[in-house]
């Protein structure tokens, strides 16, 4: 039986053997491995990229204190863009599936419409949740437009629900009895943070601080977003630290609301100003994208 | 005579456009070839392919040949060049003929008709792109083609050739594809006589929807809930359908059975078994999308994941528990009913005093249904309903009762959402019914009082269906409830709630379009008072003498418009002439007091027999007498003809033949 980290290692194997980059996780806080640059920023733009990584993604609301048993505050999702997407794509996820260990002639999959969007990165895409034997194992999206931009080439995202694979492929009952490595669980590794970190967002996060800390980065990203305005020098412009600077308020924003800090009129305006943000920086990425072509040109 | 089979060979499309984007496959396909003939079109799909065969069409379409009118001879020569110049052909090749006014020049054009294969390889392209889906996405790069799904074959044979084109870059061929897998990988040729009964099946695939249909219902059992839509669901989200059983820990019986069927049909897409008594048994059917299930290990992972939901939702009803619906209430304010009309809190306020309100005029118990009320959008707080969104009020009901509530405001809070669709039954008891109606009121208007009315096919707060069902437990529960008064402040709403009484009356009632239209032009009174007056309409209109009657009131109506007469209007009796005049007088008054309290049928009946009388008083009386008193006295009369007996209806609106 494969561990934890041995089924991540064999995704990475096979989809690094299709091409993809192996990316590691990205280094800030994020919802799910969308956010990502390396998913957000990188499907903009007509330059093809394959990429792979497994993205920790924290969910304040969602955490259950560690005493749920498929509920988790941080989960791991390994994460697969390919732009474009190749005419086997479902080809070569079943055969990642086959890969894990799945003999899928035992097996039952289904392909069940689930359309994904994202009203705080202005992104939305068309596909499925992929069903084996009634759990849903991955997101299979066709993004369509990522920072208020219909996208030049369209790719398939691809993202595994690492947790719910692994219990499966385990058969264990929670997550919390995975084998993580040979001798380790998952909950000797992760249970920890579950318990504190539910604590800490729903009970003692402090709300004034994450305002403040909310409205800061705010505020870094429209001052950088108005002076590469202005800049000629845009193929230098620190774009990439004003997205770093999106991705805090994004996550701030969910800590608030997991505190139950967002009332009804706010969560509304909250979202549309994460959302500006985050426009705001694809487009100034797509343009510096397109000024560096040019320059290349 | 040729045929034609067309496979468009699709990444996994939902299950529930799948027959809509056949009809509009059929459609197109007709109308782009109606000049081929053809016996019959057959259309067929899985999730992975929409099939069309054509059966019996002509190989070319007809010759059509077009005849153009020149000039006279007598025009001239140049008027004879300027038209064989148009037609492209000498003046010498023009043909000639004669009519009224003499000779003149014609052009006889033959368009030959193009064959079969040409117009296929011609038009399918844009039939196949232009198939409407409710959402459709592009994959071949930024404004490639759309379709529900990206398309990876093309199977398109006309008897046992390829008809060449291109859609997305995908070229036609006569190869199909089996099940993803347990068919072979590669693409595998076929022929029409073949397709679907030989290969296809070979290959794992039942591309006949009835048959998969036929194949599930085989499998599930006698003690198995039936489910037309979940089975339709499943056929459309299989190739090869294969049920299997599977059971779970008696001990979750506990939980109340509207959860457990809940998360098994509509998180799981599982058919719920039920006992001999009627209640839940601890076990259920699942569709696979696979041949069978020989080591267990499917049925196994089903049974893993439903324990899961299960122990969720147990988990969801303890800590639930912890917090009273009562103690919900101030929660309602974190709760968005709209971003523009604020929270649940403001909801619930406003549907407490318009609930309170109808139970005070129907005699509804007051407490039940200020109660029911207040806590009814209370459970839009628990975990449950955040997960088992479909479960809204009925949570909410069974928590009420598990926390001691009185069971008729339980039943109330449990039904309150009824009916969710014209199927739908109302909510049982009457203050139900109250709390019902005032919720869905209250959403009508406030959403058209900031212009939130549903446009067309868009009705995202589904306005149509609240209405509707407003309409329908009046009906039903024949509530004497007047409804119009409700609304009178927000006046769109008005048009908006006659149009779905309107809708009721005919197609859920049956009633005549005309029929509904009169019983509407009349008073606005409470529903069942319009269904019974549009009863009484539809019970009269056979008779020999209510047709008659209405075509009269129609010309009544003309000639008070045309005279400009605007009540009200007295009537002199002196001023009545004998004979037809003053009978028609007499008359009315007879009928108008033995209508009295009678039913409505009864009154029609009475109204109809004036009809002698009318018609009469037309043929004898001159209502534009040159005295204008007398005038002024026909006018008030047929004035108050007419609107004494329009309060059941206005018999105008009656198309007579």
């Amino acid at each position: 039986m494969d561990t934890f980290q041995d089924t991540i290692f064999k995704l990475k194997r096979y989809w690094a053997d299709r091409g993809c980059i192996i990316q590691e996780p990205y280094d800030l806080e994020v919802g799910a491995g969308t956010m990502a640059p390396e998913t957000f920023l990188r499907v903009l733009g007509a330059k093809p990229y394959k990429v792979a990584y497994v993205q920790p993604s924290r969910r304040p609301a969602d955490g259950r204190y560690g005493e749920n048993p498929n509920r988790l505050y941080k989960h791991q999702q390994l994460q697969v863009i390919l732009k474009p997407t190749p005419e086997d794509v479902i080809e070569q996820y079943l055969g990642s599936l086959e890969a894990i260990g799945i003999d899928l002639r035992k097996h039952d999959i289904k392909f069940e419409e689930d359309n994904w969007e994202s009203p705080t990165l202005g992104a939305w895409g068309i596909g499925w949740q992929v069903m084996l034997d009634g759990l849903e194992i991955t997101q299979f999206t066709y993004f369509q437009q990522c920072g208020g931009m219909d996208l030049d080439l369209v790719p398939a995202e691809i993202t595994y629900g690492l947790e719910r694979i692994v219990a499966f492929l385990q058969n264990v009952e929670s997550v919390y009895d995975i084998e993580w490595a040979p001798g380790f669980k998952y909950s000797e590794v992760r249970l920890a943070d579950e318990q504190q970190f539910s604590v800490y967002n729903f009970e003692m996060a402090d709300v004034p601080m994450l305002w403040q800390e909310f409205e800061l980065h705010e505020r870094e990203v429209q001052r950088l977003l108005e002076l590469f305005r202005v800049t000629k020098e845009k193929q230098r412009f620190p774009v990439l630290p004003a997205y770093d600077h999106v991705l805090n308020c994004s996550h701030l924003f969910n800590l608030l609301d997991a505190r139950g800090a967002i009332s009804v009129t706010e969560r509304v305006g909250i979202i549309a100003r994460v959302r500006k943000l985050a426009v705001g920086v694809a487009g100034a990425w797509a343009e510096q994208q397109n000024s560096k072509e040019e320059a290349a040109a | 005579m040729a045929y034609f089979l067309l496979e468009i060979g699709a990444e996994e499309i939902p299950d529930w456009m799948i027959e809509p984007a056949l009809e509009d496959l059929r459609i197109r396909f007709q109308a782009a070839f109606a000049a081929f003939g053809g016996s019959a079109l057959i259309t067929e799909a899985t999730p992975r392919r929409l099939v069309l065969l054509a059966k019996d069409l002509n190989e070319k379409a007809p010759d059509v040949e077009s005849v153009f009118q020149g000039p006279y001879i007598s025009a001239g020569a140049k008027a004879a060049e300027g038209f064989a110049r148009k037609c492209g052909i000498e003046v010498d090749r023009l043909a000639k003929m004669q009519d009224a006014k003499g000779e003149r020049y014609v052009f006889h054009q033959l368009t030959k008709g193009q064959p079969l294969a040409a117009a296929l390889s011609e038009k399918l392209p844009e039939i196949i792109a232009g198939i409407h889906f409710p959402k459709s996405m592009y994959w071949t790069g930024k404004g490639g083609v759309r379709f529900i799904r990206p398309i990876r074959w093309i199977l398109a044979l006309l008897d046992d050739q390829v008809i060449p084109f291109e859609v997305a870059g995908v070229k036609s061929g006569n190869t199909t594809r089996g099940h993803r897998i347990l068919g072979p990988k590669h693409p595998i040729p076929v022929t029409i006589e073949n397709y679907d009964e030989q290969v296809l099946p070979a290959n794992f695939v039942i591309v006949h929807a009835g048959e998969r249909k036929r194949r599930i219902e085989a499998g599930l059992g006698p003690d198995v809930h039936k489910d037309a839509d979940l089975l339709r669901t499943l056929v459309y989200l299989t190739e090869f359908p294969t049920p299997i059983r599977g059971s779970f820990d008696p001990s979750f019986l506990e939980l109340p059975q509207e959860i457990l069927s809940t998360v098994m049909r509509h998180h799981q897409r599982y058919f719920s078994v039920i006992k001999e008594d009627g209640s839940l048994a601890p076990e259920f059917v699942a569709v696979t999308n696979t041949n069978a299930d020989p080591d267990g290990l499917i049925r196994q992972g089903n049974e893993r994941v439903l324990r899961a939901r299960f122990n969720d939702a147990r988990f969801f009803w303890k800590v639930d528990q912890q917090k009273k619906l009562s103690a919900r209430l101030p929660d309602l304010e974190k709760v968005t009913f709209q971003a523009k009309l604020g929270s649940y809190k403001d909801k619930t306020e406003r549907v407490v005093k318009l609930a309170s309100s109808l139970a005070a005029q129907t005699g509804a118990d007051a407490n039940t249904v200020e109660v029911a009320a207040l806590l009814c959008k209370c459970d839009l707080t628990t975990d449950m309903v955040k997960e088992f969104t479909d479960l809204q009020g009925v949570v909410g009901g069974l928590y009420a009762k598990a926390q001691g509530e009185d069971d008729a405001v339980a039943t109330a809070i449990y039904d309150h959402y009824k009916p969710v669709g014209m199927d739908d039954s109302i909510p049982r008891t009457l203050e139900g019914q109250i709390v019902s109606i005032a919720d869905k009121l209250d959403t009508l208007r406030e959403c058209f009082k900031i212009g939130m009315a549903p446009t067309g096919s868009k009705d995202p707060f589904a306005l149509r269906r609240a209405a509707q069902g407003v309409v329908k437990i009046l009906f039903e529960a024949r509530l004497e409830l007047p409804l119009f008064p409700l609304i009178e402040d927000v006046p769109p709403l008005g048009a908006f709630i006659k149009e779905r009484i309107q809708f009721y009356l005919r197609e859920v009632l049956g009633f005549a379009y005309d029929e509904v239209n009169a019983v509407l032009a009349a008073p606005l009174t409470t529903i069942p008072d319009l269904a019974d007056r549009a009863d009484a309409i539809h019970y009269i209109r056979p008779t020999a003498d209510f047709e008659p009657l209405a075509a009269s009131f129609k010309r009544i109506k003309n000639i008070l418009v045309q005279a400009g007469a605007e009540g009200p209007m007295m009537i002199r009796a002196d001023l009545l002439t004998a004979g037809p005049e003053r009978e028609l007088y007499e008359a009315t008054g007879r009928v108008l007091s033995s209508i009295q309290h009678r039913p409505y049928r009864d009154q029609l009946a009475s109204i109809a027999s004036l009809r002698p009388g009318v018609d009469l008083f037309f043929d004898k009386i001159l209502v534009n007498d040159p005295d204008p008193a007398i005038r002024q006295n026909r006018l008030a009369l047929l004035y108050s003809l007419l609107t004494e007996f329009s309060t059941i209806a206005d018999f105008s609106e009656i198309v007579t033949s």
